[in-house]
């Protein structure tokens, strides 16, 4: 058998960062970069006698993310404690929803790479308090436990709101897997609970997969992936976890159910210590909390105040900007990209969702991906881009010239402003016939020879020349010369044959 | 008043009056209770933690606002003894277990914010079952506390410091934690008043956790009128603990002397007539049963069957939560840290974390910690967890709707505090069962959440203190605490044991 020949099944479980103010149980800031420990309170250290006391934000959060995803949302839902031993938990057991959450039982459609679109489950949405952070010091471990000399302890993460998301086991392929958490990424953000940083570890990614005959309604033994932090390393830890599998399945082997760290340098995933894999976690109700009952009225305002979901967003798109479904899902499945998008086009003329389209996925895209610059903090603001259409719709730019000015925009020349970055670097179009006139004879007036070759040469030679000619008139222009007037002029000014 | 002997053996009550009269000083209060704990504790050990320098200075603010003519809080310059339970930022907090020697909290846990609020004078620390669990206070991590009526016994437990403290009158009123018992049985077997109020009535934040589900803060003082003002200092709604009941009290102060007429008073049949129930005791209960009668009450027996399974449920529930509770002390972040040590005790230099926090574990916690962590593991595991703790959950419901039963028709129930007066110490260290029986009266109403008060009703014939408990339901504060007012009158209870010189024959 080959790879063909088995059926990939993959489940993920998506940890969304909660953006909300404060920490899941105490008052303090849920932020990042502070120094080490100054970032703590006695609750979120767990300090004798101190108590949690749950984030309404929190929970509002969840059910939003319940009513996107069309999730069951219980009336009552519970905390658990989540029992076991590691020192960057500082109670050593972490407060999560366990059997009664917050969101069960809901769907997501997901565009896949042949075009079509699936509805995938959603099992579960639950939420829970991170833990906080170690880092191995030391002993030429490389920042790995073994080996290190002694270990660091960051608690300013600790009791970060998390919402963990878990799909139904219903993708099928290392693609179908990317295509969902590009989607649901886009839905997190949309909603605004988050602010879906993959690279930032606000989006964190673990993957359940395994393989099957094809045709086989039997689940496979599963191996659990975890350390991928962007969609791309997601796809390349599930084709080399796939692949493995198959080797593993078609030398007559069993699959050790167990977790495995995808390595991003080596491009391949390790198994860690199985025998951690054998927890017993001692659930049970968290006495410190009481059930999370959030009343009808509530769940009500925040159904009315659920803003447009990307499919809906990017059926809008399509429809009354006419462009493209691959054009349209890249603006909506790139966190911030369809809000630049639609800010730019209010700025601009009518019409002109095509044309910031074609800007905003081409080069800005191509820069936001170079850069890992978020479309919000750009220094071309959607004003500059509205500016810089205007300036290639009166003829001021050319096509590019407006490249250039975009570029040099981008890098925040001239506060980012267009129209600066033109007036600075006299770029400005020229479309003075006389001037442009004068241009073109000067240029025909130096080449003689390659004039009398045109007009007696074959069509294909007479082609190439034109070419010639008019690429001698541009760096005549410095490249600013209006190329309609000139093709115009450089016709009328070229003998017409023999 | 120049003398400091008259000041100590008084009420809170009039000890607040003295010092908002200006008769005499905070300071003077303070000073003479520590002189009386530094020449007699040294026989009862009720203290883990003397406050000194601490209390004094805290007297000396409440003067110094006097002089600036502020409003006096209700407790203004009244000495309180605090269970080591209680996280206090100016003196260390050990849930008298050596896990935590020396600690400071960085913080007040809430009752003790409320009681400094209010003028009280922390005095200081008292001993305990390490993590309140135990029934004699010989659990302690630091030493056992004798009884002031005998020093040969048991004060009781877990808050025998606290109570002992009260008997001893080292401080009028006194803090504890009651999770299976562990204010009211220590308050029968010292001679004084001891309340759990309903769960949720006082805040648990920055009380130290051992049975997040049972545990719940109350007073002890000498007078129930003490019981009443110390409860109404430190009760109310605390947005930090989010098991804190949102409604305000009714005033239960207020109402102390409105009687008992027409109260209906139900005994409980299966706690009077437990098994190996002293005779003394269950006499004492006839006796309040006389008093209500004679004040105008009507008093019937009742029966709730399912009390007798309250102890089974009790000692799965509150180990299984105490495993839990308990695992943060590890030794990384405050407390003791043992070095995990390889063969031949050489201290390993290349240890786990996991061998520093079974090193540490091991060294900190005492035997019944280390009992009630395994017996509470085991209850919690996989494939276990519904025989044990599921099960245990299900006796609570059944006890709960009892009890709700047994209220349709009382207003309060009457039942022993504790099947025997104070045993020796030592007598049942060796025999976990024995010493677990010792609250079986107390724990029903820690598993239904209720309320319920020790009122002293005599001495025994071995002139040792006896306590009957009046129990109410869920937020029943008012009616208990006027119905134990009515047998504080009746019993005219003025026993104070003597100490030291007092106690030379």
């Amino acid at each position: 058998m080959s790879l063909t020949d088995w059926e990939t099944v993959i489940g993920l479980e998506v940890h969304c960062e909660l953006a909300t103010e404060t920490k899941l149980f105490c008052g303090c800031p849920n932020d990042f970069g502070r120094s080490p420990n100054t970032n703590v309170c006695p609750v979120c250290l767990g300090l004798p006698g101190s108590l949690p006391v749950l984030n309404e934000r929190a929970v509002e959060f969840a059910l939003r993310v319940g009513e996107a995803l069309h999730c069951d949302v219980p009336e009552e839902s519970i905390f658990h404690r989540k029992n076991y031993f590691y020192p960057d938990m500082p109670k050593n057991y972490q407060v999560s929803q366990y059997d009664e959450p917050i969101c069960g039982n809901g769907w997501l459609t997901v565009p896949l790479p042949d075009g079509a679109a699936r509805r995938i489950g959603i099992e579960r949405a639950h939420l829970e308090e991170d833990a906080g952070k170690n880092s191995h010091v030391g002993g030429g471990s490389g920042g790995r436990v073994h080996g290190a000399d002694h270990s660091l302890i960051d608690y300013n993460r600790a009791g970060v709101p998390l919402l963990e998301i878990v799909s139904k086991p219903d993708l099928r392929s290392p693609e179908e897997a990317r295509s969902y958490v590009a989607e649901l990424r886009g839905v997190l953000e949309a909603i605004g609970v988050s602010d879906v940083k993959m690279e930032e570890g606000s989006l964190r990614v673990d993957a359940n997969i395994s393989l099957r005959p094809a045709g086989s309604e039997k689940l496979g033994t599963r191996t659990e992936i975890k350390n991928m932090n962007s969609l791309r390393s997601l796809t390349h830890a599930l084709e080399y976890e796939a692949e493995r599998q198959a080797e593993v399945l078609e030398a007559g082997d069993a699959i050790i159910q167990e977790t495995r760290h995808w390595d991003e340098e080596a491009g391949r995933t390790y198994s860690l210590r199985s025998k951690e894999e054998s927890h017993d976690y001692r659930y049970f109700p968290e006495p410190d909390l009481v059930p999370v009952v959030p009343s009808a009225e509530w769940r009500d305002r925040v159904r009315a105040a659920m803003p447009e979901l990307p499919s809906a967003r990017k059926a809008r798109l399509i429809e009354s900007w006419g462009i493209s479904d691959t054009d349209a899902s890249v603006l909506v499945s790139t966190p911030g990209l369809a809000d630049y998008a639609e800010a730019a086009v209010g700025a601009a003329a009518n019409g002109s969702g095509r044309d910031v389209t074609n800007w905003v996925t081409g080069d800005l895209l191509a820069h936001l991906k170079e850069s890992g610059a978020a479309p919000a903090d750009l220094p071309l603001a959607p004003a500059g881009m509205a500016e810089l259409l205007k300036l290639v719709g009166d003829g001021t730019l050319s096509r590019p010239l407006a490249k250039e000015v975009l570029s040099a925009a981008l890098s925040g020349e001239e506060g980012g402003s267009p129209a600066a970055i033109v007036a600075a670097r006299g770029l400005a179009q020229v479309s003075d016939e006389g001037a442009l006139a004068a241009a073109v004879q000067a240029v025909l007036d130096a080449h003689p020879a390659e004039v009398d070759r045109y007009r007696t040469g074959e069509d294909k030679d007479r082609k190439k020349l034109r070419g010639f000619f008019m690429g001698k008139v541009m760096a005549e222009t410095k490249g600013r010369g209006n190329p309609q007037v000139l093709n115009r002029l450089l016709d009328a000014a070229l003998p017409t044959g023999p | 008043m120049s003398s400091s002997d008259g000041l100590v053996g008084r009420t809170a009550v009039e000890l607040a009056e003295l010092v908002r009269r200006g008769d005499v000083s905070a300071v003077e209060v303070t000073d003479a209770h520590l002189a009386r704990i530094e020449a007699l504790d040294a026989d009862v050990h009720s203290f883990l933690c003397v406050g000194g320098d601490v209390a004094r200075a805290a007297a000396a603010d409440v003067d110094a606002a006097r002089a600036r003519r502020e409003d006096l809080g209700p407790l203004a310059g009244v000495p309180v003894a605090v269970k080591d339970m209680f996280c206090t930022t100016d003196l260390p907090t050990t849930a008298g277990s050596r896990i935590l020697e020396g600690w400071r909290p960085p913080y007040d846990s809430t009752a003790v914010a409320r009681l400094r609020a209010a003028g009280a004078v922390v005095i200081g620390k008292t001993n305990l079952d390490e993590f309140a669990m135990g029934s004699s206070t010989e659990n302690s991590g630091y030493f056992p506390t004798a009884n002031p009526w005998d020093l040969g016994r048991v004060p009781g437990g877990s808050s025998g410091g606290s109570a002992a403290a009260v008997a001893a009158r080292f401080a009028p009123l006194a803090l504890g934690t009651d999770t299976g018992g562990s204010i009211r049985q220590p308050a029968a077997l010292c001679g004084v008043v001891g309340m759990r109020p309903t769960y949720g009535r006082v805040s648990r934040y920055g009380i130290v956790a051992y049975a997040s589900s049972l545990d719940q803060a109350g007073p002890f003082a000498t007078t129930v009128t003490d019981t009443a003002l110390l409860l109404e200092t430190i009760w109310g709604h605390d947005p930090m603990d989010s098991t804190s009941i949102p409604a305000a009290p009714e005033p239960a102060l207020a109402r102390l002397e409105d009687g008992v007429e027409g109260l209906r008073v139900g005994v409980v049949r299966e706690l009077t007539e437990v098994e190996g129930i002293q005779p003394e005791v269950r006499a004492a209960v006839d006796s309040a049963r006389n008093l209500y009668e004679k004040a105008g009450a009507s008093v019937e027996v009742v029966s709730v069957p399912s009390v007798e399974y309250g102890l089974s449920a009790y000692y799965i529930i509150a180990p299984a939560e105490a495993s839990s509770n308990l695992a943060r002390y590890d030794g990384v972040r405050y407390g003791l840290r043992a070095e995990a040590r390889g063969s031949g005790g050489v201290p390993r230099k290349d240890s786990e974390v996991a061998a520093m926090n079974a090193a540490t574990r091991e060294a900190g916690f005492g035997t019944e910690v280390k009992r009630r962590i395994m017996l509470g593991t085991y209850a919690l595991s996989a494939g276990y967890y519904d025989a044990y703790y599921g099960q245990a959950q299900r006796v609570r419901t059944l006890i709960i709707r009892d009890f709700a039963r047994a209220y349709e028709r009382f207003d309060v129930l009457l039942a022993p505090t504790s099947p025997t007066t104070a045993f020796e110490l030592g007598a049942k260290t060796s025999d976990p069962l024995a010493m677990y029986l010792s609250d079986v009266c107390t724990i029903p109403t820690n598993l239904t959440g209720a309320c319920a008060i020790s009122v002293p009703a005599g001495l025994d014939a071995a002139g040792l203190p006896i306590g009957v408990q009046v129990l109410a339901p869920a937020l029943g504060e008012a009616v208990l605490l006027r119905a134990a007012r009515a047998l504080e009158v009746g019993f005219a209870f003025a026993g104070v044991p003597k100490l030291g010189e007092e106690a030379a024959p």
